[in-house]
C-alpha cells in the first residue's frame, strides 16, 4: 500500500500523541525518545472500549519492556507496536506503518515489520 | 546442661491445657505428665451450649491425644488425685499410681455449686459443667417437657439455652431481683429479661427456692419462699461455681475462708513447688472466673519455671457473648462504683437496646459498659477503656445509634492495646506476626492465638489485620509505579533537595523505564507544587492527563466540557450574559455545578481555544476543573444579605479561592465558607470548611463528600482572618508535602500517626518547627499564580495541540449530537449509526488489519 506524508517532524509532540487523517481513518501518531533515539509509532485513534476517538491524548510510557498509550477514558493501555490491549487481550486495534523521511511523517495503512526510526 | 525438671500438672481443663501447650512452646525439653479427671483432653467449655446444637466433642476439643504424643507430653485420662505428699514431692492417684515432681501445677478448676435445697439430690437435678453433665441432661430432657435453670447468670443463662435447644419449656429462676447481677446494671438487667422472656424462656427473679419437691403436673416442683411454686420434670443448677481446692487443703496449703487455693503474683501457693491457676486460685482474695485470667495465670506460671519474670496483677473481667441469641456485653466498671462517676445512659425500646456508659468525674476516661441487645460498640469502648484512651469531647456519641457506623479506627490504636484478652495477643503481636510473613486471618490467628479464646475479639482482629494489610497495600504500593521506588512523598522531597525541573531529568537520576499513567501526572502535580510552571511547557506537555493537557475535562464521546472560574459562586449579570452567549454561539449544553459555577458541555477539541479566547476577554479564568487542585470556594451569601449571617462569607470565600486557584495537590480539594452555624454553605463536608462565628471563624478540616463521606472535624475555633489563612496555608502545603497520589485529604489526615491532635501540634503548635516553611512555600506558589487558559492563548505553539488532525481542519465525525430538552447531548451508537448511515470506524479498522496480516 502507499505511503501518505502526514506532517513535518516538528508537528509531533515529545512524549505524546496528535492525530491524523489517513484516508478517512482517524491514526494516532507518538514520539516518544527510547535510550536517546526519537521513535514513531502510529496506531489507531479510535478506543474500542470507550467508543470515541481519544487515544492520541493519551499518555504513554511502559510497562515492563512494552511501550504503551492510556486511554484517556478508562486508562486501559494499548501496545503500541501491536495494537492489544493489556487489560484486555482480545481488542486489538490497528497498527499503522511509519517512517520518517527528509524531516517529513509518513504512514502506512498497511503495518511494516519495523518501525521507522527518525534517525 | 541442667536436669530437665518433672513438671506434673493436675486437671487438663481449658487453662490446664493452655499451660502444659504455652510451657511447650517456650521449652521443647520440659518433662511434662497430665492429670485429667475426665474421659477426654481439654475441650471448650466457654462454647459448650453449642454440643446441642451440632457441635460434636470433637469440635470442642482443644487437642488430641495424637497431639499430647506428638509434643511429647505425658498424661493419663479418668486419673483423679487422692494426696499429695509435700515432703516426697509426690501425687498418689486413687488407682494407686504415683507422680513424683519438681514442679506442682494445680489447675483443677472448679464445680458447679448445688445450692443446699432439700430435694436437691434427685435423678433429674443436674449441673452444667461438663461434656458429661451435658450427656446426663440431653438424657433427662429425652423424657422430660419442662426444664428449669436455677441460677440467671451468665453460665445459668447458658444452660438455659441448652435446654431451650433440647426443646424443653425453659424457666430461669434467679435469686436477685435481675439476671446477671455481676456483670449488668438493672437496667440492662431488665433489658435482658425482656427480650429473654420474649424469646420463650420464662424469667422469675427474686425467687428463693426452699424446696424440691414431688409435682403434681410435672415431675417435681419447686417451692418458693415467696410462698408460689413452679412445676418442672428436670432442674439445672447453675448458681455459681466452687473452686477444687480438696486436694490442696488436706496437704495443708493455705486456702480462702470461702474456698480457693491463695496464690502469690507469680501463681505460687504457700508451697513454692505448688503453683495453682485458673478458677482453683484464690488471688488477692479474688477468683476468676473467665478463661482469659486463667490464661494469663498460665503464662505467668510458663515464665516462673523457664526464668522469666512475668506476674499476675489482676484481669479485665469485660466480657461480651451472646446468650440465647441475645448480644449481651459488660465493660470494666458496669455498676459505676468508682467515686465520682458519671453514666450515659442510651435505651431503645423498640430494638429493645440498652446501653449504658459509666465515665470518669471529668468525663475523659471510660471505666464502664453495659450493652444488651447491641454490642456493636463493645470493641471499641473496651480499647477505650484497657488502653486507658483519652474519650472524644461528647462521649456519648460512642453509645448513640449514629456513631454505630464509625467504629474505632483499628488504625489509631497504640501498638500495646490488647486485642485478644484471652491469649493476651497485643496489636503490637499482631502486626509482628504480619511482618514475619503472616498475611491472612487464619495464619495470624494460629500464630498469635488471637481470637481463638472466646472469639469476642474475632470482628476487632478483622479489623485490625484488614487496616494493617490496607496500610501495607498502599506501603507496597508506596512505590508510586514500577517506575519509580519511591513513595510520592519521598519524589517530592527528591524533587526539591535536587532542584529538579523536569520528568526526563527525575526519571534518569531516580527512575527507570519510560514512566507511565501513573508517575507521570504525578511528578506533573509534584513540579507543579513546588516550581509552579506553566503546565504546557514543553517538557511538561507528555506529563498531564488529557485533561490538564487540554486543560478542560474530556468527556465519554471525546468532548470537552468548559468551567471558568466563579470565585465564592458570586458572578455579575455581564458575565453570565457571556457565558450565556458562548454557549449560544458554540452550541454548548449549560449546567449548574455543585461547586456554584457553570459547567458547558460539548465543546470539539479544536473549540477550545476560541470558546476561552471569548471568556478570557470577558475578565474570566480558568476554573481548573480539570485538575488535582482547588476546584471551588463554596459559600452562602452572609451577613450582607443574610438575616442570620455573622460574618462576610461571600467576601472570604472570594478571598480563599483567590488565594488558592492553582494550587496543584495529590487530589483535588474542595472548600466553602458558611456565613454562621446554619451551615447553608455544607462547609463540613469540605477538604476545608469555614464557618463564621460572632467572634471569627471556625476552621474544619479534612471532610469529604462523595463516595465515603466523611465529616471535616473542627480544628479551631473564632480565628481572625489572618491566622485562619495562616493555618489554611500551612496544612495545605503540608498535605501536599506528605499525602499519597490521589489521597484526599480526609484519609491522609485519618492515616496521619496521631490524626488531627497530631495535625493540630504541627500547624498550631508548631511542633515541627516547620510552619515558616510551609507558609514560605505556599506564599510562593500563590505569587507566581498564572491563569493557565490565558498563558496558552498567548502561545502559539501550546495552541498548535488544539486541532482534531495534524493534516485536516476536519472535525471528528464520531462526535455527534442530538437534542434533549431544548439543548445538546451526546449520541448514542444506535442513534449514531443512523444519523451517520456508516459502518463504525472500528469494525473498518478491525477487518483492514486481519486482511493485511
Amino acid at each position: 500500500m502507499a505511503w501518505t506524508d502526514i506532517c513535518a517532524f516538528e508537528d509531533l509532540v515529545e512524549n505524546s500523541g496528535i492525530c491524523a487523517l489517513l484516508n478517512g481513518q482517524q491514526v494516532a501518531v507518538f514520539l516518544l525518545e527510547l535510550q536517546g533515539e526519537p521513535q514513531i509509532y502510529a496506531i489507531g485513534n479510535y478506543d474500542p472500549i470507550g467508543g470515541a476517538n481519544v487515544l492520541s491524548r493519551g499518555m504513554v510510557g511502559s510497562i515492563g519492556e512494552q511501550i504503551v498509550v492510556a486511554s484517556p477514558l478508562y486508562k486501559q493501555h494499548f501496545d503500541l507496536t501491536s495494537g492489544q490491549c493489556l487489560e484486555q487481550p482480545e481488542v486489538v486495534i490497528p497498527v499503522y506503518g511509519v517512517k520518517l523521511q527528509q524531516g517529513r511523517v509518513w504512514l502506512n495503512a498497511a503495518k511494516q515489520d519495523q518501525q521507522a526510526s527518525a534517525a | 546442661m541442667q536436669q530437665t525438671k518433672q513438671i506434673l500438672v493436675i486437671g487438663n481443663g481449658m487453662v490446664g491445657h493452655h499451660f502444659v501447650d504455652q510451657l511447650r512452646a517456650k521449652d521443647p525439653f520440659a518433662q511434662i505428665t497430665v492429670l485429667c479427671g475426665e474421659a477426654q483432653l481439654a475441650y471448650d467449655r466457654v462454647h459448650l451450649s453449642g454440643y446441642f446444637s451440632g457441635t460434636s466433642a470433637e469440635q470442642l476439643a482443644l487437642t488430641t491425644e495424637e497431639a499430647y504424643q506428638a509434643a511429647n507430653i505425658q498424661y493419663r485420662l479418668n486419673c483423679w488425685v487422692e494426696q499429695i505428699n509435700r515432703e516426697q514431692q509426690v501425687v498418689v492417684t486413687s488407682q494407686g499410681g504415683q507422680f513424683y515432681y519438681d514442679e506442682l501445677v494445680l489447675a483443677t478448676g472448679s464445680y458447679a455449686f448445688v445450692p443446699p435445697i432439700p430435694g436437691n439430690d434427685q435423678p433429674h437435678c443436674l449441673v452444667y459443667r461438663t461434656l458429661q453433665d451435658l450427656d446426663a441432661i440431653a438424657q433427662s430432657a429425652a423424657v422430660s417437657k419442662i426444664g428449669v435453670v436455677i441460677g440467671g447468670g451468665l453460665l445459668g443463662l447458658e444452660a438455659a439455652n441448652a435446654l431451650k435447644q433440647l426443646g424443653l419449656q425453659t424457666h430461669v429462676v434467679e435469686f436477685a431481683p435481675q439476671l446477671m447481677a455481676v456483670q449488668l446494671d438493672q437496667g440492662g438487667g431488665q433489658m435482658l429479661s425482656q427480650k429473654i422472656s420474649e424469646l420463650g424462656v420464662l424469667v422469675h427473679t427474686g425467687k428463693a427456692t426452699q424446696a424440691i419437691v414431688a409435682g403434681t403436673e410435672c415431675r417435681y416442683q419447686l417451692q418458693f419462699a415467696d410462698g408460689e411454686s413452679l412445676e418442672t420434670d428436670l432442674v439445672l443448677f447453675s448458681a455459681g461455681i466452687r473452686p477444687y481446692d480438696q486436694l490442696a487443703r488436706s496437704c495443708g496449703l493455705a486456702v480462702g475462708d470461702r474456698g480457693g487455693i491463695v496464690v502469690n503474683d507469680q501463681c505460687q501457693t504457700s508451697d513454692p513447688h505448688i503453683y495453682a491457676i485458673g478458677e482453683c486460685a484464690l488471688w488477692q482474695q479474688k477468683i476468676f472466673g473467665l478463661v482469659a485470667p486463667g490464661y494469663q495465670m498460665a503464662r505467668v506460671v510458663v515464665s516462673q519455671l523457664t526464668g522469666g519474670e512475668r506476674k499476675f496483677s489482676g484481669a479485665d473481667m469485660s466480657t461480651k457473648l451472646k446468650l440465647l441469641g441475645v448480644e449481651v456485653g459488660s465493660i470494666g466498671d458496669a455498676h459505676a462504683r468508682t467515686p465520682g462517676a458519671l453514666s450515659y445512659v442510651f435505651t431503645d425500646p423498640r430494638a429493645q437496646v440498652y446501653k449504658k456508659m459509666v465515665v470518669s468525674k471529668d468525663g475523659k476516661r471510660l471505666l464502664g459498659a453495659v450493652l444488651v441487645g447491641d454490642t456493636s460498640n463493645y470493641d471499641s469502648l473496651l480499647q477505650y477503656a484497657l488502653n486507658d484512651m483519652l474519650l472524644p469531647k461528647q462521649p456519648e456519641q460512642l453509645i448513640l445509634p449514629a456513631a454505630s457506623g464509625a467504629p474505632l479506627a483499628a488504625l489509631t490504636l497504640p501498638n500495646s492495646a490488647t486485642i485478644c484478652s484471652c491469649h493476651n495477643v497485643a496489636k503490637g503481636d499482631i502486626v509482628a506476626a504480619m511482618d514475619s510473613g503472616c498475611c491472612d486471618l487464619a495464619s495470624i490467628k494460629s500464630c498469635t492465638k488471637a481470637s481463638t479464646g472466646c472469639g469476642g475479639c474475632t470482628a476487632l482482629l478483622k479489623s485490625v489485620v484488614d487496616d494493617e494489610l490496607k496500610s501495607r497495600g498502599v506501603e507496597v504500593k508506596n512505590h508510586l509505579c514500577e517506575h519509580f521506588a519511591y513513595s510520592r512523598q519521598e519524589l517530592l522531597h527528591l524533587v526539591q533537595v535536587g532542584g529538579i525541573k523536569t520528568f526526563s531529568e527525575l526519571l534518569s537520576r531516580h527512575g527507570q523505564g519510560l514512566g507511565c499513567d501513573i508517575c507521570k501526572p504525578t511528578v506533573g502535580s509534584i513540579l507543579a507544587s513546588s516550581w509552579n510552571d506553566y503546565v504546557l511547557k514543553k517538557p511538561h506537555v507528555g506529563l498531564q492527563d488529557t485533561n490538564d493537557t487540554f486543560l478542560a475535562n474530556m468527556q465519554k464521546d471525546g468532548s470537552y466540557s468548559v468551567v471558568p472560574r466563579i470565585a465564592g459562586g458570586e458572578i455579575t449579570a455581564e458575565k453570565l450574559l457571556v457565558i450565556g452567549q458562548v454557549a449560544l454561539d458554540f452550541n454548548l449544553y449549560t449546567k449548574i455545578t455543585g461547586g456554584q459555577r457553570i459547567d458547558l458541555f460539548g465543546a470539539r477539541l479544536e473549540q477550545l481555544p476560541a470558546i476561552w479566547q471569548r471568556l478570557v476577554d470577558a475578565g474570566f479564568e480558568t476554573g481548573h476543573a480539570y485538575g488535582k487542585s482547588l476546584r471551588t470556594v463554596k459559600s452562602c451569601v452572609g451577613s450582607t444579605w443574610c438575616r442570620y449571617g455573622v460574618q462576610d462569607s461571600v467576601g472570604q470565600a472570594i478571598a480563599i479561592e483567590n488565594r488558592y486557584k492553582g494550587l496543584r495537590a495529590p487530589h483535588k480539594i474542595k472548600m466553602a465558607v458558611s456565613g454562621c452555624t446554619r451551615e447553608c454553605a455544607e462547609a463540613q463536608s469540605k477538604d476545608i470548611g469555614i464557618i463564621a462565628t460572632e467572634n471569627g471563624w471556625n476552621l474544619y478540616v479534612c471532610g469529604n463528600g462523595g463516595m465515603r463521606p466523611r465529616h471535616a472535624d473542627l480544628f479551631a475555633t473564632d480565628l481572625d482572618t489572618e491566622t485562619l489563612i495562616r493555618y489554611i496555608d500551612r496544612i495545605l502545603m503540608l498535605y501536599i508535602r506528605t499525602a499519597d497520589r490521589l489521597q484526599r485529604t480526609s484519609v491522609w489526615m485519618e492515616k496521619l500517626d496521631g490524626g488531627l491532635d497530631y495535625l493540630r501540634k504541627v500547624i498550631i503548635d508548631d511542633e515541627l518547627g516547620l510552619a515558616a516553611e510551609l507558609e514560605n512555600q505556599m506564599a510562593a506558589l500563590v505569587n507566581t499564580y498564572a491563569c493557565e487558559w490565558k498563558a496558552t492563548l498567548d502561545d502559539p505553539q501550546a495552541l498548535k495541540r488544539f486541532r482534531q488532525f495534524v493534516n485536516s481542519p476536519d472535525a471528528d465525525e464520531n462526535i455527534v449530537f442530538v437534542e434533549e430538552r431544548a439543548q445538546i447531548r451526546p449520541a448514542t451508537a444506535e442513534e449514531k449509526r443512523q444519523w451517520l448511515q456508516q459502518i463504525p470506524v472500528t469494525e473498518i479498522s478491525v477487518t483492514a488489519l486481519v486482511e493485511e496480516n
